[in-house]
């Protein structure tokens, strides 16, 4: 408890020296950087302590706050979210150092250090917060910062809208939270968690019912779950890389760690439950995949990616709160450890993607992928971690996407072929989305990666990128370092979430460990065999340089069929790249095509472009707001700007509260 | 004792009235100096221990304040703008006076229904206190010249003194000294105010200023 204790403390004076020494901007940032990196490196100490080890550390100070205390703890569900947010943190933090270096808006990148030390210090708060009081404070602390955070640019208009709907989105969110916190407290008669956690048995269905739903939007729209996505693909592209890395990575995690920690709050799952997060997921993971098929932004694109891995760890908890009402022990913990192993997973590789996003960005200048082109020669670095990243996101072997959905496939199918038959519906079906959402991810980021690294150069942005700095290069090779690393430990690596996850089932360890062994053998057949693969793949790799180390290689042109001028411009497209697939789906209906078709002998200057709008936001969002500000805007005609009659209407308000109150 | 206290209501209860009455922003002014002073002399009079040095002090800084260092902040900015009248105000002079008369058997029918007070109060006292808060009000309400709502503030909290000095006696001296050099910053700040609005715009009048709103 120590050691997160530090870290906080460490985060949060690194702050508050930010804002002291902001008339010294390069010292101010550095000072941000390196409190951020010491206050990261201890939690993270702290987070592998308490999960190899399953204790749990408390510590609790009473406030004055009416309902509140102070009241934190590290337990291995906890030290799950823990680890990434501190490990993702203190990468971010040299990356954005880098990032930032040269910035012409100097000052204020430094007080931007104070909004980043203050978003990892209030995640870090989130997840020890034991008290629904501290976790709504530390819950909203985290949103305004990570507001100030996306709004860095805020000279730009998208920058402000994206801004805004992110800060709306927090706020409606924490809205379903307060009714949440209020109605369990007022049934456990305190706001302490653990208080909550023992009143939840007893709770009768009619209550767990609506707080279960209370928990899935509050906590469903900080994770980004489609429909309540609409903020994310607006302010990860808004934000600075280094700060989409964090948030996607690892902030909209809070979501599924505040669902999870509720879920133990609220007695024995009803079976619609698992149901209902096993279809959210499903929803999620494959529209989010779909959408991010049809982007051209780069980190848009990615944004996207990230509903689909909510999706993918959400239908993880789904197949274990399946399992767990079915009484299917197995499956359940399969399916936990999954989801608790891909949100690590998540945050390395999406962190990484990221990262690599916004080096590609910074070195570039543009983040539309159809600019872009030929970038690996350029940018090696930059582009082999981002090969990295994209085949784990893609859940391919030997990476670590792979081994966390591995695990839920696993259960899944230890649910088909020993369980009731609901329980094998609801696991087919989870089989087929993952391997859908699989599929399609692979094709995306085929898409992403092909379009923006390999072939030449589609617009000058791409011809001479600076390549990224030795901060930059530094947490993209160790973001790559531990995907391999978690990919090939995997048989070590899962038997170690035990703890987490029979703290997230609410059930002792040793029922977790049993299940979490069995599937040790399997894992290291699997790693066994890819590690095989990519030695062979090394191996020719090693050959066919060996090979050609006394030869010349030259670089010409394709044959081209006897066309005699081929331009870059005729490769493939990220839109003519994604067209096929997208054809297969009806959701390819909201992409809106614009083109002018060449006509006559001699055409004039023909042109093409999609655009794909976010479906829910262009027919549900934007629909509703605007009625609602219809009829709100009613009111404007009380809002006449005559002081006279402000005060008249105060005053008579009191007077006939007066008299009200005398009868 | 008590036939002291019931004149300075009736004091304060014309200078109220008169206040409605006067379109001569100066003339406004000075009333409401006068009830200062009545306010003042109150102080000193409700008080059960006789003439203490704490109570001498306390009425000569209310007389200070609401009888002379008021009036002169007010009457210095009205200097300053060219405004002498209130020119049509939203509600005429006699109307005002006759609504006056209506605030004040209001207030009497209000304190009827209210529960008895603590302390030696006359039957004046409350329905005094309350008609002045609705006479501050009214002039805030009703009146265009930015002047003219500062006094009617002014009014409205000289009702509230009078609720404060005489039914909840026991209220401490520091209280009541906070109080007045809240509403002393208060007068200040719109004072100021209104100079710099009659700089910006030319002219104090309220009900011109809602083009500023977004």
């Amino acid at each position: 408890m120590i050691l997160s204790l530090i870290s906080l403390a460490a985060l949060m004076l690194g702050g508050v020296l930010v804002v002291l020494t902001k008339g010294a901007p390069v010292w101010s940032a550095r000072a941000g950087v390196a409190s951020a990196v010491a206050g990261c490196v201890c939690g993270c100490i702290a987070g592998f302590q308490a999960l190899v080890g399953g204790r749990t550390e408390s510590l609790e100070i009473p406030w004055s706050v009416p309902g509140g205390a102070l009241h934190l703890a590290l337990d291995p569900l906890s030290a799950v979210f823990l680890i990434p947010i501190t490990g993702l943190g203190a990468l971010c933090a040299i990356y954005g150092a880098a990032y930032f270096q040269g910035h012409r808006d100097a000052k204020g990148v430094a007080l931007s250090w104070f909004h980043y030390n203050l978003l990892v210090a209030s995640m870090i708060g989130v997840v020890l917060a034991r008290n629904a009081l501290l976790f709504l404070v530390a819950w909203e602390t985290m949103a305004l910062a990570s507001f100030f955070l996306v709004s860095f640019e805020h000279g730009k208009a998208t920058v402000r809208t994206a801004g805004w709907i992110y800060l709306i989105a927090c706020h409606l969110g924490t809205a379903f939270l307060l009714a949440l916190f209020a109605i369990l407290g007022e049934r456990a008669g305190s706001l302490d968690f653990a208080a909550m956690a023992q009143s939840g048995a007893a709770l009768p269905a009619s209550v767990s019912r609506w707080a279960f739903v209370l928990a899935l939007l509050g906590f469903g729209t900080k994770a980004g779950y489609i429909p309540v996505h609409v903020w994310l693909p607006e302010a990860h592209p808004a934000a600075p890389s280094h700060v989409s890395a964090l948030m996607s990575g690892v902030m909209i995690k809070t979501g599924i760690y505040g669902l999870l920690r509720m879920l133990a709050c609220l007695g024995a799952p009803a079976p619609w439950w698992g149901w209902c997060l096993l279809g959210t997921g499903l929803v999620s993971g494959i529209l989010g995949v779909l959408f991010a098929l049809a982007q051209h932004d780069i980190k848009r694109l990615l944004a996207y990616h990230s509903v689909e891995n909510i999706g993918i760890i959400t239908i993880g908890l789904g197949v274990g709160c399946i399992g767990l009402s079915y009484g299917a022990q197995g499956v359940a913990v399969l399916g936990f450890a999954g989801a608790l192993l891909h949100v690590l997973n998540h945050a390395v590789f999406k962190g990484l993607l990221f990262l690599g996003a916004g080096a590609v960005l910074h070195g570039a200048g543009t983040g539309d992928i159809d600019h872009l082109g030929g970038l690996l020669k350029r940018m090696p670095v930059t582009g082999v971690t981002f090969l990295i990243g994209s085949a784990a996101i893609c859940g391919l072997p030997p990476l670590n996407g792979f081994v966390s959905e591995f695990l839920i496939y696993l259960g899944a199918f230890q649910g088909v072929a020993s369980s009731p038959g609901v329980v094998v519906a609801a696991c087919v079906a989870a089989i087929a989305g993952l391997a859908l959402i699989g599929g399609l991810a692979a094709a995306c980021f085929t898409k992403a990666f092909g379009v923006i690294f390999l072939g030449e150069p589609r617009s000058e942005h791409a011809v001479h990128p600076h390549p990224a700095s030795r901060g930059m290069r530094v947490p993209m090779l160790a973001l790559a370092a531990v995907c391999v690393l978690i990919g090939l430990s995997a048989p070590v690596v899962a038997p170690g979430l035990a703890n987490a996850v029979a703290g997230a089932m609410n059930t002792p360890p040793g029922a977790a460990r049993a299940g979490l062994n069995a599937a040790v053998s399997p894992l290291a057949w699997v790693v066994g065999v890819s590690a095989a693969g990519l030695a062979l793949i090394l191996v020719l790799a090693a050959l066919r340089k060996r090979l050609l180390a006394a030869r010349t290689v030259g670089a010409a042109g394709t044959w081209d069929c006897g066309y005699v001028r081929p331009t870059a411009r005729m490769q493939y497209t990220a839109s003519s790249f994604a067209q096929p697939v997208l054809d297969v789906f009806p959701l390819a209906r909201g992409t809106r095509y614009r083109q002018v078709q060449p006509a006559g002998v001699l055409p004039a200057p023909v042109s093409f472009s999609t655009e794909t709008k976010d479906l829910f936001r262009n027919r549900f969002y934007e629909p509703f707001f605007k009625r609602t500000a219809e009829v709100l805007s009613w009111f404007r005609r009380a809002q006449h700007g005559r002081v006279q009659l402000y005060v008249l209407y105060l005053a008579l308000a009191l007077i006939v509260l007066l008299v009200f109150g005398l009868k | 004792m008590n036939t002291s206290i019931d004149i300075i209501m009736l004091v304060l209860i014309v200078t109220n009235l008169l206040l409605l009455g006067f379109s001569q922003l100066k003339s406004c002014i000075r009333t409401v100096a006068c009830q200062g002073i009545a306010l003042g002399v109150l102080s000193l009079l409700v008080n059960e221990d006789g003439f203490t040095v704490w109570s001498v002090v306390m009425s000569g800084v209310v007389i200070g304040l609401k009888g002379v260092i008021f009036p002169r902040l007010l009457l210095g900015a009205l200097r300053e703008t060219n405004a002498r009248h209130e020119v049509e105000p939203y509600i005429g002079h006699m109307a005002s006076t006759l609504a006056g008369f209506a605030a004040l058997a209001a207030s009497a029918w209000l304190c009827s229904r209210l529960p008895a007070f603590p302390g030696r109060v006359t039957p004046l006292v409350a329905p005094v206190a309350f008609f002045m808060v609705f006479v501050g009000l009214f002039v805030i309400v009703s009146r265009k010249k930015a002047i003219s709502q500062i006094l009617g503030y002014l009014v409205m909290e000289n009702g509230m003194y009078v609720f404060g000095v005489v039914i909840l006696r026991e209220m401490p001296l520091l209280v009541d000294l906070a109080v007045l050099l809240d509403a002393f910053a208060a007068v200040l700040v719109m004072g100021v105010a209104v100079y710099h609005i009659n700089r910006a715009f030319d002219h104090m009048d309220v009900d011109q200023l809602d083009t500023l709103k977004g």
